[in-house]
């Protein structure tokens, strides 16, 4: 009798890659239902149009390279990049644009790198980065929340919207800056941050509607750290650094650098700290480079929201860290026991 | 001594400046957002691709070895001035459409790749033709990514067509769909560093295919 020697771990992960998509779907959910509550079923139609296009673009590439379909698109790695990428898109986007964003991020952004796991940026980022930069009249088109206006596109216009059945102009009394916007608006005609904040677009700490998805961002993924999907170096050096760089400027001068907590809770701060910079793929691998890299994108995105000339900068800051990966890896190799 | 079929096809095909080389790309991405810039700063590029091989075959016995890159920068130099100064009084718009780009032909790595690695070591004839041909696949990949990035960016072919060919050409001018909203990103930078890496894609899959149906059809030929 022959026993075959095995070597460690001894118990067989469960974790697979199919199980964290899934509980990153999860925990997306309140965040999304949120924010379908504050601003109408639109967001919803843009996920649904995302995944849909995300899966054919999936399947057809993967024909194309002569790589087994189903395994790839049963393990929910391009749902999740394309609910992520619709998260970011405005509420009522007309379809072609979902389909040439997730399009460029699935195909530029993903495969042309070599797949999942070989790209070096996160795809949903390289996406919405390539819309907004080729599209900004589509891409700024925001809509107030219904908290505010009053009244959401229901389905049935928010779909005849999308599928371009109807003008946007019907709704203009909808649209409106965001908050971020207004604020970079108002601070480059030198109204002070208290003024600026007096109108109805604001809440209590971000943007009004805006600070409650924020709050369910938080939810779902302090679910993930729970379930130790994501590790806490990322989004804590992120959350932490953005309040660290903006609390030292709203101590400098609070008339034109705004509170650390608006920073915080508007935009796309949390979402991109839980949910974006954790990308297992883009982000940074050791203890330590999570931390540099968590760091690096919040003082980013700060920079790129005060003096940048976008008014929101989760999207490059993510890419331009992104980047920064081999070298943050390089350097931040733990010590090998036993040597110098 | 190399055969003129043998200077055309490397010109044109199998070493090409643009695609195999990858000579000159500072102009190629920086022009290339219409196919009229980019076949304007492609026959520019041509002339001087052609005079400068002409010149540099001609005077290659009387250059000592040790001078000659410089003596060749200032031929290239003077030829450049020449043209530029013709487009300036022939093509004022596009002149100024192109701008800068014009005199940095001088600095085109291509013109004094050629100009040492062929004209300096070869007769006028030969050297006026790998002028000729090397200009003109310089030519046709900037005209292809020109109408490559035209077409995504802005749904049009042949915009300001007027430039170069004076107001008649203004009907060559196709918009594809007048409710196209406009790909920025194919315009942008970015766009250049895409459509050259798809045209270079497109020419090696085009040259491997018939070595890939070999290999295919081998092993079955094999197993006979």
């Amino acid at each position: 009798m022959t026993s075959v020697i095995v070597s460690s771990p001894y118990v067989a992960p469960v974790n697979s890659l199919k199980r964290l998509m899934i509980q990153v779907i999860v925990a997306l959910l309140p965040g999304t239902l949120a924010y379908a509550w504050q601003f109408g079923p639109g967001v919803l139609i843009n996920i649904c149009l995302a995944i849909l296009f995300a899966l054919g673009f999936e399947a057809g590439i993967l024909k194309l390279r002569a790589k087994p379909v189903m395994p790839h698109l049963t393990d929910f790695s391009a749902v999740v990049a394309a609910w992520l990428f619709a998260l970011c898109l405005p509420m009522h986007a007309p379809w072609w644009l979902v389909l040439v964003g997730i399009g460029f991020a699935m195909v530029a952004g993903k495969h042309l790198y070599g797949g999942l796991g070989f790209n070096p940026f996160n795809p949903a980022m390289v996406g919405y980065v390539a819309l907004l930069i080729s599209f900004p009249r589509e891409m700024t088109t925001w809509y107030l929340p219904g908290s505010i206006s009053g009244e959401t596109l229901g389905l049935a216009d928010a779909f005849s919207y999308t599928f371009g059945g109807a003008d946007i102009q019907q709704w203009d009394a909808l649209t409106s800056a965001t908050p971020l916007d207004q604020l970079k608006t108002g601070i480059g005609l030198n109204i002070a941050i208290d003024e600026i904040r007096q109108a109805p677009l604001f809440g209590e700490f971000g943007g009004k509607g805006w600070e409650w998805i924020a709050f369910w961002w938080v939810v779902g993924g302090l679910w993930l750290l729970v379930t130790r999907t994501i590790r806490w170096h990322i989004p804590v050096a992120l959350l932490g650094g953005m309040l660290v760089i903006s609390s030292a400027f709203y101590l400098i001068d609070p008339d034109i650098y705004a509170s650390p907590l608006f920073h915080l809770l508007s935009g796309a701060a949390v979402i991109g700290a839980f949910f974006i910079a954790t990308d297992p793929v883009t982000a940074a691998t050791t203890d330590k480079g999570r931390i540099i890299y968590g760091l690096l994108i919040g003082l980013l995105i700060y920079v790129i929201r005060v003096w940048g000339g976008f008014p929101d900068g989760v999207a490059f800051a993510v890419l331009l860290a992104n980047m920064c990966v081999p070298l943050i890896d390089y350097y931040s190799q733990p010590r090998v026991y036993g040597e110098k | 001594m190399t055969s003129r079929r043998e200077i055309t096809h490397n010109g044109l095909w199998s070493n090409n400046v643009a695609l195999v080389q990858l000579l000159g790309l500072c102009p190629l991405l920086a022009v290339t957002n219409t196919v009229v810039n980019g076949i304007g700063l492609g026959l520019a590029t041509l002339i001087t691709l052609i005079l400068s091989n002409t010149i540099v075959s001609a005077i290659r016995g009387f250059v000592r070895k040790e001078v000659r890159l410089p003596v060749f920068v200032l031929i290239i130099a003077s030829v450049v001035t020449i043209i530029e100064l013709s487009m300036k009084a022939l093509f004022y718009d596009l002149y100024l459409v192109l701008g800068i780009f014009i005199p940095l032909i001088v600095t085109n790595c291509a013109i004094i790749g050629r100009a040492e690695g062929f004209a300096s070591r070869n007769p006028i004839g030969p050297a006026a033709l790998d002028g000729l041909m090397m200009g003109l696949g310089f030519l046709g990949v900037l005209a292809l990514l020109g109408a490559l990035r035209e077409i995504i960016g802005f749904g049009t072919l042949f915009a300001q067509a007027e430039l170069m060919f004076g107001e008649g050409a203004r009907a060559m001018t196709l918009e594809i769909n007048p409710d196209y909203p406009g790909f920025l990103l194919a315009v942008l930078p970015p766009g250049a560093f895409f459509g050259l890496a798809i045209l270079i894609v497109a020419k090696n899959w085009l040259d491997l295919r018939p070595q890939e149906k070999a290999q295919a059809i081998d092993p079955a030929a094999e197993s006979l």
